[in-house]
């Protein structure tokens, strides 16, 4: 399906204005609950089943891809029954090496296209970007907006770049990355994820991780309630996915909380909720092990990647 | 303060408004006794503290009593020290020692008095910070001098050099001395980090005045942040968690209790992590010091080298 018809579109320059004290302190209230024991174990597995295993380096290659596919399937042998990741994210060179290694297991590819991370290409560039993810067999695309742009008023010239990139997809799951980071005000993010939302993303996502700050929770909550006003306009769910800088298992847990009492339970899987990270998959192992064994664990008897 | 304007009976006025009790006697203010975790006094996560007393029966302070959690922090905080600190160079790791015996010297008369107030004669309190602070100088001394007298060059049976050298075995928890609480905890802890190691310590339950006042003296000796963190509370809540968690790589008890050792060994089997009684050690007397206490936290590390042999030069090196 294609973008809605403009006539329907809000005007991007009147999205609601974002209190920032406001959202700060509610976002800190999420890092106050105390989740202990089935709780915390139980919201353990689900954000390992929600991680999206990144590897976006320049010195990436076919083996370290293949490694990182084995770890998500294979996250932690000496406790069989562990849930896999949600899926593998990387250059869209390496697309094909890990939808060859992951094969059969369930496991999503996510692809990085649009002359990540900075999308300064030509449209043209990040059509063929996108497409070529997609034939090497992506199930997801990440995209970048383009934020020079975004930030010279062009709305509708960012809507038409992500409805473009949508319909270069096809079937494929369409992330649209904010870069949150680079927007400089919250005000701007919730216009970021309206225009995102409106042109056609099935999910939003704060970052590249390539761009501090990252994600962030205040960050993080301003894009649900851009999800949650959506919803209630349009009926229809979108995904969210923070990345980057979320590295430990307490703070991924806060995030889930987040969730929960933003957006409710629906949101609570990973079919609508992903963290973008590759070092909290091993935090979050420890912390298992952990409830389950009862000694504090060291990164020694983990793997490395 | 300036000249006093109007008297009262039992006020003065002074000439900047402020009104001023006559009485010379001021409230003091009573230091709070934190713990040390990562170069930085926060308070115990739990919230819980504990009050011991001396045997006047007066209540020596409120200390914090940390939980495992405040272990496991340290533990994080050390783990993330190691590499800096066994990095350095040794002659570095020397002078900083010397300078915590600098800082030491000069806050001497703090420690006498709080050792006094822990039971202590003032002869005895005297000689015990002096020899703490001899002992870091002891230590100093040997940070770049044990490598050489427990390091080998071993004989093998083909062209290679085989040396054997000690390196750091990462970081070390210590439950320190209960009774010498000043110069037991300086003694357990300077071999470990003179040998590059980080280590958390639980100070003495009981007297944990100066081991906490220690912690100062560490903050401003140039020492990095998580080299040595202290923490103050109870032994039979904490030793499990000393001795079972997976990223410690040794661990010293300094008390006798024979139940305790038992299931510290059994525990320690976990890791195979080294496992060290300082428990009929005095540490008054010459054998309280020793180069072979930095040897204990010491992995052995062997390298083969080929011998190179250059055309026509006959030998290697």
């Amino acid at each position: 399906m294609g973008a809605p018809s403009s006539t329907l579109l809000p005007q991007f320059s009147l999205t609601p204005r974002i209190d920032q004290v406001g959202v700060e302190e509610r976002a800190a209230r999420f890092t106050t609950r105390s989740i202990k024991k089935e709780a915390k174990l139980n919201g353990l597995l689900l954000v390992l089943n929600m991680i999206d295993l990144t590897t976006l380096e320049g010195k990436d290659t076919a083996g370290k891809v293949k490694q990182l596919c084995y770890k998500a399937m294979h996250p932690h042998d000496a406790y069989p029954g562990l849930p896999g990741v949600a899926a593998i994210c990387v250059y869209p060179s390496m697309v094909k090496v890990a939808k060859k290694a992951v094969d059969g297991s369930g496991i999503k590819i996510a692809s990085v296209a649009t002359a990540f991370p900075s999308g300064q290409a030509p449209r043209d560039v990040k059509i063929r970007d996108t497409k070529y993810a997609v034939n090497e067999g992506a199930d997801e695309v990440d995209m970048v907006i383009s934020r020079g742009k975004f930030h010279e008023g062009e709305y509708n010239y960012v809507f038409d770049e992500i409805a473009a990139i949508k319909e270069a997809c096809g079937e494929a799951r369409l992330k649209v990355i904010l870069e949150t980071g680079e927007l400089g005000t919250l005000d701007k993010v919730r216009r970021a994820s309206d225009i995102a939302m409106h042109a056609g993303a099935d999910f939003i996502k704060t970052s590249t991780g390539k761009i501090q700050p990252a994600a962030t929770m205040p960050v993080t909550l301003v894009m649900l309630e851009a999800i949650r006003d959506f919803y209630y306009k349009t009926g229809k769910m979108i995904g969210m996915k923070p990345a980057g800088g979320i590295s430990k298992s307490k703070l991924a847990v806060h995030y889930l909380v987040m969730v929960k009492e933003v957006l409710g339970e629906d949101w609570l899987t990973n079919q609508w909720f992903r963290f973008g990270a590759s070092s909290l998959a091993n935090d979050v192992l420890m912390q298992i092990v952990k409830e389950k064994t009862g000694v504090y664990q060291s990164a020694n008897y983990f793997s490395i990647d | 303060m300036g000249k006093t304007l109007v008297n009262k009976s039992s006020l003065t006025i002074s000439e900047n408004g402020l009104e001023k009790p006559t009485s010379s006697k001021r409230l003091e203010v009573l230091k709070t006794y934190k713990i040390y975790i990562g170069g930085q006094f926060p308070r115990t996560e739990s919230g819980r503290y504990y009050v011991p007393t001396n045997e006047a029966g007066k209540k020596l302070a409120n200390v914090c009593l940390s939980s495992r959690k405040d272990f496991r922090n340290a533990v994080v905080a050390a783990r993330g020290a190691v590499s800096g600190w066994s990095g350095r160079a040794a002659f570095n790791r020397s002078q900083i020692l010397y300078r915590m015996a600098e800082m030491l010297e000069g806050r001497k008369a703090q420690f006498i008095d709080e050792l006094i107030e822990q039971d202590n004669t003032k002869a005895k309190a005297e000689k015990e910070v002096n020899l703490a602070i001899d002992r870091l100088i002891y230590y100093a001394g040997w940070c770049d001098k044990f490598q050489q007298i427990f390091s080998s060059v071993n004989p093998v049976a083909s062209s290679h050099f085989n040396f054997s050298v000690p390196e750091a075995t990462g970081v070390v928890s210590i439950i320190a001395p209960q009774g010498d609480s000043l110069l037991g905890l300086v003694s357990v802890m300077a071999p470990v980090i003179a040998g590059g190691n980080t280590c958390v310590i639980l100070a003495s339950e009981t007297k944990p005045l100066c081991s906490v006042t220690f912690s100062e003296v560490l903050h401003s000796s140039d020492l990095p942040g998580g080299v040595v963190n202290i923490l103050t509370g109870k032994i039979q809540e904490l030793a499990s968690w000393f001795v079972d968690h997976m990223d410690v790589n040794a661990t010293i008890y300094c008390e006798k209790d024979s139940n305790t050792q038992k299931s510290m060994r059994e525990k320690s089997a976990l890791n195979l992590k080294r496992i060290f009684f300082y428990d009929k050690v005095n540490w008054y007397s010459a054998a309280g010091q020793s180069p072979y206490f930095i040897l204990d936290t010491q992995e052995i590390k062997t390298t083969w080298h080929p011998v190179e042999n250059i055309a026509s030069a006959g030998a290697g090196y």
